[in-house]
C-alpha cells in the first residue's frame, strides 16, 4: 500500500537547487494533473451513477405512463421487505452465494491446489488447462455450454443414464442447483490459483518436519497449512463472493431466472422489475440494497488485505 | 526406508493424479460439447462423436450478419475501452506511484474499494441516467462506462507495476531536461512494457466477454457486440441450431483464450488478478 519515497524529495526544499537536483519542482497540483481524465471518468460514469442511485432509489420512477416521478421515501424499501418474490430473491442468493462460492469454488479450488502439488506434471498442465478455459470463456458463452450440460437431453442425463443412475430435468427441478454449479465449474479457476500461490510460499521444510513427526494429512492441512494461508483463503472468500453476488449473464443464459423465479437471484429480480415490469425506482431500491451488501464484503476485503500490509 | 518412502510417495502422486483426472473429466464435458458439436451436422445438445465431419457450421455462421459484424461491433468496443482505460491509468498512476502525497493512500484506497464493487447492481440506474443525459444506444457511452468500471483495477494493476520500475533512470532523464509526461512515455512505460501489456490484455478480456454492460447500454441490433448477439440464435431464430451455436461459440471465444495464454506466464499464478492482492 505504501508508496515508496522518492529518492530526491521534490516538493518540500525551498532553498537554493542542489547541483545534482533536477531543475524543476512543479506544485502538487500540477503533478496531480495526470489524474485528471482518470478522475473525471470515474466521477461521471461510476460514482454519477451510484449518486443517481440513491437518488432514484426513493422515487416511483418508471418507464412509461407517468410524465413525472415524485419522491417516495422508504416506500420502495417497505415495499421490498414485504414482497414475496423479493424475499425469495434475498434468499436465492444467499443459496447461490454460499453454495458456488463459499463451498464449491473456495473447496475445490483448495483442493486442486493441493493436489496439484502432488500429482505428476502432465496431469496437472491438462487439469489445469481445462479448468483456466472454463473461467477465461465469455460469460454468456459458459452460459451456454451449462445449458446444454444440464438440459434434459443434455449431456449430464446421458451420464448419468449410463451409470444407471435417475435421470431428471435438472434446469427445472433444481435450477438453483444447476446454476450453482455451473458458477463453481466458471469460477473455481481463480481460487485454484490463488491457493496455488499460497500454498507455493509455505516452506517446505515446515510441511517435513511435521511429517516426520508423524503428523497425519489431514492434522498437517488443518493445523499448518490453513493457519498459513489463511490470509489468502479470506482475500479469496470475499473476492469470490463479490464475483457471485454479481453474477447476472450466466444465470440469464442458462434458466432467465425461472421456472417460476426459482433460480432468480437479486441481480435478475432487480431486472425483472426494472424492465419486465417497468418499475425503476423500485428495481434500483434493489440495486441499491445489493450494492450496499456488496460495499460491506469491499469493505471487509480492504480490513483484511491492511493487516496483511 | 528410503524405498517405503519412495513408495508411498509414488502412491500419493498416483491417487493425486486420478483425483485430477476426475475433476477434469467433470470440467472437460461441457468444452467437449463446443469443440464436437460445431463439426458436428446433426448437433444436439449431447456430447458424443460426430456423425460425420463437416465445416458446414463454420460455413453457415461465417456471414456478415451473425458472425463478422458482431465481432467488429465487439472489436470497436472493447478496442477503444481498452485503449481509453490503459491511457488513463498510466497518467493516473505516474503521480501515484512517483510523488508523495497526503491524498495518495485515501486515493489507493478508495480504488481498491471501487475494484471490488459489484457493477452489476448499478446497471438500471446507470440505463435510467443514460436515458436522461441521451447516451442510450450510443457506442461512445458504452465505452465510456466501460473505462470507468474498468478504471479502478486498471490503475491500481499499473501503478503496482509502476513501482517496480526503478526512479534513478526517470532521474537522469530529468536532469537531461525532460518533462514528466516525457520521461513517462519514453522511460518508464518502456520499462514497464510487460505489465502494459497485462493490463491491456486483461481489461480487453474483461470486456469482450461482458454480456450485461452493452445489454443494458445498446439497443440497435446493428451494433451488438458478439456477446449479446449470441442470443439470437435462441430467440429469434425459431429453431436452435446447436451445431452452428456451438461454432459461433468457438470463433467468439478463441480470441480472449489466446490473449489468455500469451499473459499467463506473467500473471504469476493469477496473483496479480486478486485484486492486486500483495497491496
Amino acid at each position: 500500500m505504501t508508496t515508496t519515497a522518492p529518492h530526491t524529495d521534490l516538493g518540500k526544499t525551498s532553498g537554493p537547487t542542489a547541483p545534482r537536483r533536477p531543475p524543476r519542482r512543479p506544485g502538487s497540483l500540477v503533478r496531480a494533473l495526470p489524474l485528471t481524465p482518470a478522475v473525471v471518468l470515474l466521477l461521471l460514469f461510476l460514482a454519477g451513477p451510484i449518486a443517481y442511485c440513491v437518488y432514484i432509489a426513493f422515487t416511483d420512477l418508471q418507464l412509461t405512463g407517468q410524465a413525472q416521478d415524485s419522491f417516495v421515501g422508504f416506500e420502495n424499501f417497505t415495499r421490498a421487505f414485504g414482497d414475496e418474490a423479493f424475499l425469495n430473491a434475498v434468499w436465492l442468493t444467499l443459496v447461490f452465494t454460499v453454495l458456488s462460492s463459499l463451498v464449491g469454488q473456495n473447496t475445490l479450488g483448495l483442493a486442486l491446489a493441493a493436489l496439484m502439488r502432488r500429482a505428476s506434471k502432465p496431469v496437472r498442465t491438462l487439469t489445469g488447462g481445462i479448468v483456466v478455459t472454463a473461467w477465461v470463456l465469455p460469460e454468456v458463452v459458459a452460459g451456454f455450454l451449462l445449458y446444454a450440460f444440464f438440459r434434459r437431453e443434455g449431456t449430464l442425463n446421458a451420464v448419468l443414464d449410463q451409470l444407471h443412475l435417475p435421470a431428471q430435468n435438472w434446469l427445472f427441478t433444481l435450477p438453483i442447483l444447476a446454476v450453482s454449479f455451473a458458477n463453481v465449474w466458471r469460477g473455481t479457476a481463480f481460487s485454484m490459483l490463488v491457493y496455488s500461490a499460497a500454498l507455493n510460499e509455505i516452506p517446505k521444510e515446515i510441511t517435513e518436519a511435521a511429517e516426520v513427526d508423524g503428523a497425519g494429512g489431514w492434522r498437517r492441512l488443518w493445523h499448518i497449512t490453513l493457519p498459513m494461508i489463511r490470509r489468502s483463503i479470506g482475500t479469496n472468500l470475499m473476492l469470490n463472493t463479490l464475483q457471485t453476488l454479481s453474477v447476472f449473464g450466466l444465470i440469464w443464459v442458462m434458466t432467465r431466472g425461472g421456472p417460476g423465479g426459482r433460480s432468480q437471484t437479486l441481480p435478475l429480480f432487480m431486472y425483472e422489475q426494472a424492465f419486465q415490469n417497468s418499475l425503476i425506482g423500485y428495481g434500483t431500491a434493489v440495486a441499491l440494497l445489493l450494492l450496499l451488501v456488496g460495499s460491506l464484503f469491499s469493505l471487509v476485503y480492504l480490513r483484511l488485505l491492511r493487516t496483511e500490509v | 526406508m528410503a524405498l517405503t518412502l519412495a513408495s508411498r510417495r509414488t502412491t500419493r502422486r498416483l491417487a493425486a493424479d486420478a483425483g485430477l483426472l476426475v475433476v477434469a473429466a467433470a470440467f472437460v464435458l461441457p468444452l467437449a460439447w463446443v469443440g464436437l458439436s460445431s463439426l458436428d451436422s446433426h448437433a444436439d445438445l449431447r456430447v458424443k462423436a460426430p456423425d460425420g465431419l463437416t465445416l458446414d457450421n463454420f460455413d453457415a455462421i461465417l456471414t456478415s450478419e451473425i458472425t463478422f459484424t458482431p465481432l467488429l461491433n465487439s472489436l470497436v468496443l472493447c478496442g477503444s475501452a481498452t485503449l481509453l482505460t490503459v491511457v488513463c491509468a498510466a497518467l493516473a498512476a505516474y503521480p501515484l506511484s512517483r510523488f508523495r502525497s497526503r491524498f495518495n493512500r485515501p486515493f489507493l484506497l478508495t480504488i481498491l474499494f471501487a475494484t471490488s464493487l459489484p457493477i452489476t447492481a448499478i446497471m438500471v440506474p446507470v440505463y435510467a441516467l443514460f436515458v436522461q443525459v441521451d447516451l442510450i444506444d450510443t457506442t461512445h457511452g458504452t465505452v465510456f462506462f466501460f473505462t470507468a468500471s474498468q478504471l479502478p483495477f486498471a490503475i491500481w494493476l499499473m501503478k503496482n507495476f509502476m513501482d517496480g520500475v526503478p526512479k534513478e533512470l526517470e532521474e537522469a532523464a530529468w536532469t537531461d531536461g525532460a518533462s514528466s509526461l516525457q520521461s513517462l512515455i519514453r522511460v518508464v512505460l518502456p520499462l514497464m512494457g510487460p505489465g502494459v501489456a497485462v493490463v491491456t490484455v486483461f481489461c480487453f478480456v474483461m470486456m469482450w466477454g461482458n454480456f450485461f454492460v452493452p445489454f443494458m447500454l445498446l439497443l440497435t441490433p446493428d451494433q451488438m457486440p458478439a456477446s449479446v448477439s449470441i442470443n439470437d440464435f435462441f430467440g429469434n431464430r425459431g429453431m436452435v441450431a446447436y451445431g452452428q451455436l456451438a461454432a459461433f461459440s468457438l470463433v467468439y471465444s478463441t480470441p480472449v483464450i489466446l490473449l489468455y495464454v500469451l499473459i499467463a506466464r506473467r500473471l504469476g499464478g493469477g496473483f496479480a488478478l486478486g485484486g492486486a492482492v500483495k497491496g
